[in-house]
């Protein structure tokens, strides 16, 4: 995966009130900054770092070389090539693998996010009958494994005649998402003070409009937390694709295809090393690209002076 | 423009025997400021949120003019609320912020511009309407928050402790500012504090609470002169009012040390129990030097400046027996001195210790 370091974390720039607000953070933000806190970091930053660079060395060495040697010799002999790309794009049509990931994770994502800010905001904000029961029913969903559930899933989806499509996987990374991703977002929903609530609804704003004009935007850390995780969990899931997926190539995704390649190609570890490091630059991709929704200091200044 | 009728209001929290908010009667008139006061945990907010329609009505019925509002959503009673936390939207620049309520509304773009900006002129705020409320003083957060409700031009302001966050000397600028602002617009304004020194200054009335239960609605001079029981005495004005309780004895003369004073006939046979509580401001107590007066020992004497004030305990007297009074602060008496402290006759309030009710007009 990434190396992510503090020090290489964007510094916020949050004007002085803000930072007066929370005490805690500006606190955890000196002792991060200092020297020897850097020089740890920059050292696990690189130790984290080098399976990572080996693979991209790896994917980039003709087929002997890496048969015959490990990625570190690369540097007394180097000797370059994009062939192995090729053969995997061309010869073993990774790219339509590559697409069923896109098609299967973005909507595996999107379903949940949306579901799960919805009840989420029912869990929290609206009062009705059996809501604590109905919250503590849905948390403890979290401790069914997943196993449990794929044999009753998958003769569900047969009924439904749903097998062998995309859906099964949206629908089965949804479900299994869902209860822990309302808890977070409830619970970070609730730290949002009840007085905006109520401004709103003083304002004259009904449920629909406080969700989506007041809070919605006050969300977004946990949002793009909760996205990324599901993002990499689903992009890196290979457990329910094989299972639901089945044998068809049609639906199957970049990890199904990378499995074949470990499995019926003991040899091919040049094709491997490349497919495996196409897999990797998506999350970082995304990963960098939502990152910056982790801001420090959203709620400073709506409360109090 | 409309008034306000609170009418047997009564809030009682679930799992809690005693109401919150205990058959409230209360009458505010059209364009009127009425300051909501009591100590904390006394219903004055909960009495404001129910009128707001934040929190439940369990009993009798709330009205904003002729119409019933005690089960009406809050966003239907057209009340603009100014919160003890001003409860901005952080992530919406001030402009924003304060035309929420007409976005919300459906008011076309140019009208909430005209709107916002009008008000802004009026708070001082038209250099800031681009910023987001995280890059505002405190005071302006608060200016922020009393334009939003100002924007929407409701019938009805609920303001709750709003100055309560600010520093001591923006709070007492702040406060002649919005009484001022309550005049200019005439609407009828329900403000709630728990600082008697606001209640005073900013209400044309003012309605203070005890455990749930209204005391006394009056206009802020004629409850400081004449409270209508010893809690309301004891609550209103600072330095408090000395409030110190003795037995009677049938027509014989009540005692505080070698002191005497008499309750009047009509007191005496109001009383209902054996005690009555005497009650005189601190400006009433007067150092007397030819030794006519309360016998007091000087415990502590605060200097203020334009005032001087003198704790003392009645010599002579029981522990309990303490006395506050305001004295000359070009000559305030030693500490550990004695001095006579002669109480105003017209002054003396009298209460029903057993009651607390006022015994003497």
């Amino acid at each position: 995966m990434t190396a992510t370091t503090p020090a290489a974390l964007p510094v916020t720039t949050t004007p002085p009130i803000a930072v007066t607000v929370n005490a805690a953070a500006g606190n955890a933000k000196n002792r991060l900054t200092s020297r020897w806190a850097s020089m740890a970091a920059v050292v696990l930053a690189v130790l984290w770092t080098i399976p990572t660079f080996g693979l991209a060395v790896s994917s980039l060495r003709p087929a002997a070389d890496t048969r015959r040697s490990g990625w570190w010799t690369t540097f007394t002999d180097p000797e370059f090539t994009l062939k192995n790309y090729r053969d995997v794009f061309s010869d073993n049509g990774l790219g339509a693998f590559f697409v069923n990931s896109f098609v299967i994770t973005i909507p595996s994502v999107v379903i949940p996010l949306c579901l799960a800010s919805l009840a989420a905001y029912a869990f929290a904000w609206v009062e009705f009958k059996g809501r604590n029961l109905l919250f503590v029913v849905v948390f403890a969903l979290q401790i069914v494994p997943i196993q449990v559930t794929l044999l009753p899933l998958l003769k569900l989806f047969v009924s439904a005649n749903l097998a062998g499509t995309f859906w099964t996987i949206w629908l089965s990374h949804s479900v299994f998402a869902l209860p822990l991703a309302i808890f977070l977002i409830h619970n970070f929903m609730r730290e949002i003070p009840k007085e905006l609530i109520e401004a709103a609804r003083m304002d004259g704003a009904g449920h629909v409009q406080i969700f989506f004009r007041v809070l919605l935007p006050l969300l977004t850390p946990a949002l793009a937390a909760f996205g990324i995780f599901q993002f990499l969990w689903v992009w890196n899931d290979l457990l329910v694709a094989l299972t639901f997926a089945g044998g068809g190539d049609a639906v199957a995704p970049l990890t199904v295809f990378i499995a074949n390649l470990a499995g019926t190609r003991g040899t091919a570890l040049h094709l491997l090393s490349a497919g495996a490091f196409i897999s990797i630059i998506v999350p970082v991709v995304v990963f960098l690209a939502l990152q910056r929704y982790f801001v420090r200091g959203l709620l400073a200044g709506g409360l109090k002076g | 423009m409309a008034t306000v009728t609170f009418d047997g209001a009564t809030r009682l929290y679930d799992g809690s025997q005693r109401p919150a908010v205990d058959a409230l009667d209360l009458e505010i008139g059209d364009g009127e400021f009425l300051v909501l006061v009591g100590p904390s945990g006394c219903g004055k907010s909960t009495s404001l949120r129910m009128l707001a329609g934040l929190e439940p009505v369990n009993g009798g019925h709330i009205r904003i003019g002729d119409r019933d509002v005690t089960h009406v959503d809050p966003s239907d009673r057209d009340i603009a609320m100014v919160f003890q936390t001003y409860a901005l939207y952080p992530h919406m620049t001030v402009a924003d912020n304060m035309g929420f309520a007409l976005k919300i509304a459906g008011k076309s773009k140019e009208d909430i511009r005209q709107r916002v900006e009008e008000a802004a002129k009026i708070l001082d705020l038209t250099d800031y309407l681009d910023r987001k409320p995280k890059a505002l003083s405190g005071g302006q957060r608060q200016r922020v928050a009393m334009g939003r409700a100002i924007v929407r031009s409701p019938q009805v302001f609920c303001m709750d402790e709003p100055l309560s966050n600010l520093d001591a000397k923006l709070r007492v600028a702040t406060r002649t500012q919005i009484a001022s602002l309550q005049r200019r617009l005439a609407v009828t304004t329900v403000y709630v504090t728990h600082d008697q020194v606001e209640a005073m200054t900013m209400g044309d009335r003012v309605a203070v609470l005890n455990a749930g239960v209204l005391q006394q609605v009056d206009k802020p001079r004629a409850m400081y002169d004449r409270p209508a029981n010893a809690f309301v005495a004891g609550f209103i004005g600072s330095p408090a009012m000395n409030l110190l309780t003795l037995p009677v004895e049938g027509d014989a003369p009540l005692h505080l040390g070698t002191f005497e004073l008499s309750l009047p006939r009509e007191g005496r046979t109001a009383l209902t129990g054996g005690e009555v509580t005497v009650g005189v401001r601190p400006e009433d107590l007067t150092l007397s030097a030819d030794g006519a007066g309360i016998p007091v020992t000087v415990e502590l004497v605060e200097e203020l400046g334009s005032d001087a004030y003198l704790h003392g305990s009645v010599t002579g007297g029981s522990a309990s027996e303490l006395l506050v009074a305001r004295v000359d602060p070009k000559s305030p008496p030693e500490k550990g001195s004695q001095v006579h402290l002669a109480p105003r006759p017209e002054k003396v309030h009298w209460f029903d210790t057993a009651t607390g009710l006022r015994l003497v007009d």
